[in-house]
């Protein structure tokens, strides 16, 4: 009887990567830059690094269990999960695929930060209707990573990632 | 003391470095309290969500610290145990941070002063040679900079607004300016752990806060107050008679329910 072949890191990536962000669930953990590394030792033990959004994001304990979970799908339960603060994550590390599904799902995707201070969002596109007439209500919104915004075009609102 | 154990005449101790993270870990973890009291409770909807979730940053950040705090002084306390289940004496952070909420003007003032000392802090602490302390302020330092750019938008709007706003954001920077010296005060400890590159020593700070701030007043068409009482005393455990009210209130829980989880 052959043994079957422990998953190649590969593909252990590939399971952790498909994990959804539960706060904006079209993003996965892989789109949004959260996942940082994945380590396979020689015992079968996997290390998964990851990195908070915010300081205070409240989920990150759901997306540890949800790592956690999605290696044992595929067979790996010898886990832990590694949480860093440096390098500090970016809005930048968020991929073109990810700021495209950001885009469809309703949300304006974040323009890029660079070093400067507090970014000043000029013309946000309304992710509905592509309208640049649009202005900022809060610059706080649903979650610490979005500002709410209208649009005076199509008048509906929407959220803005904010550059961070 | 064990001179003969110690390599460099600045090497800064376990207990140091933890006491001046648990010093600004106390400063987040108060003003994420107050902040927090706002919640159904601002002028509108908008700006309950906006400091809830300034609140929850500075939540965040107290979190990672007061965790570093606890693993430096080796005693076995994490987070939750160094949150509630010290006594009012034992916390460090600076009167500034627990006043009372007072009205929208006052709340506006007091955050306007502590993010700006926060953001000031968080930028330099992000070159600490100690190098926890710096990937937290250096993710601290971005969200600062949302919460201090949220305040000097509202002191604008009140300060330039109606005579009743002007007035009411006038009295709440009044009524901060006597406990905003206490932010750069340097002690034995700062000033230790500044040598030796670990710490930012407060006292460097208060210029660049005060420049900042008082741009703001200019814009907002409101006084800089002269500062003829100075209140002091936080750091060393000393607190104002509204400090027990916001530990009664938070402390509660988890002194009522020990070890419960949720
Ligand atoms: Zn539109």
């Amino acid at each position: 009887m052959s043994q079957i072949a422990p998953p190649r890191p590969a593909a252990l990536w590939q399971a952790v990567a498909s994990v959804l962000d539960p706060e904006v669930p079209v993003l996965t953990i892989e789109d949004l830059g959260i996942l940082r590394d994945l380590h396979l030792d020689e015992s079968g033990h996997v290390e998964v690094v990851i990195t908070p959004t915010y300081s205070g994001c409240p989920a990150m304990d759901a997306i540890t269990a949800d790592v956690v979970e999605a290696l044992a799908a595929v067979g790996c339960h010898d886990v832990s999960v590694r949480l860093v603060l440096a390098p500090a994550w970016t809005t930048d590390w968020i991929s073109e695929v990810g700021r495209r599904k950001l885009q469809t799902y309703g949300i304006a995707p974040p323009s890029h930060r660079g070093d400067g201070p507090v970014p000043v969002a000029l013309s946000v596109r309304c992710p509905q209707c592509g309208s640049a007439d649009t202005r900022e209500l809060s610059r706080f919104g649903s979650t610490a990573c979005k500002s709410l915004w209208s649009c005076r075009s199509c008048l509906e609102p929407f959220d803005h990632f904010k550059a961070l | 003391m064990p001179t003969s154990t110690r390599h460099l005449a600045t090497a800064p101790s376990n207990a140091d470095v933890s006491r001046y993270a648990l010093r600004l870990g106390d400063d987040a973890l108060i003003s994420a309290q107050r902040m927090g009291e706002w919640i159904a409770a601002a002028p509108q909807l908008e700006e309950d969500v906006a400091l809830g979730n300034i609140a929850l940053d500075l939540l965040g950040q107290a979190r990672a610290l007061l965790t570093y705090a606890g693993q430096l002084e080796g005693a076995g306390r994490d987070e939750d145990d160094l949150a509630y289940l010290r006594d009012e004496r034992q916390f460090l952070n600076a009167q500034i941070f627990e006043l009372g909420n007072g009205d929208f003007g006052f709340t506006v003032a007091r955050l306007l002063v502590t993010s700006t000392y926060q953001h000031a802090l968080y930028a330099g602490l992000r070159h600490s040679a100690d190098s926890t302390l710096a990937a937290i302020a250096a993710k601290a330092v971005k969200e600062v900079d949302y919460h201090r750019d949220h305040a000097t938008q509202w002191t604008l709007r009140l300060g330039d607004g109606t005579a009743e706003s002007h007035r009411r954001m006038q009295q709440g920077v009044d009524d901060v300016w006597p406990y905003i010296s206490e932010l750069f005060e340097s002690d034995a400890l700062t000033t230790a752990l500044a040598a030796s590159g670990v710490a930012v020593d407060p006292n460097s700070l208060e210029e660049q806060v005060l420049v900042y701030v008082e741009q703001v007043l200019t814009e907002a068409t409101l006084t800089r107050p002269e500062a003829t009482v100075r209140h002091t005393g936080g750091r060393s455990g000393i607190h104002t008679e509204q400090f027990g009210y916001v530990l009664a209130e938070m402390q509660h829980l988890a002194r009522s329910h020990p070890g419960a989880k949720w």
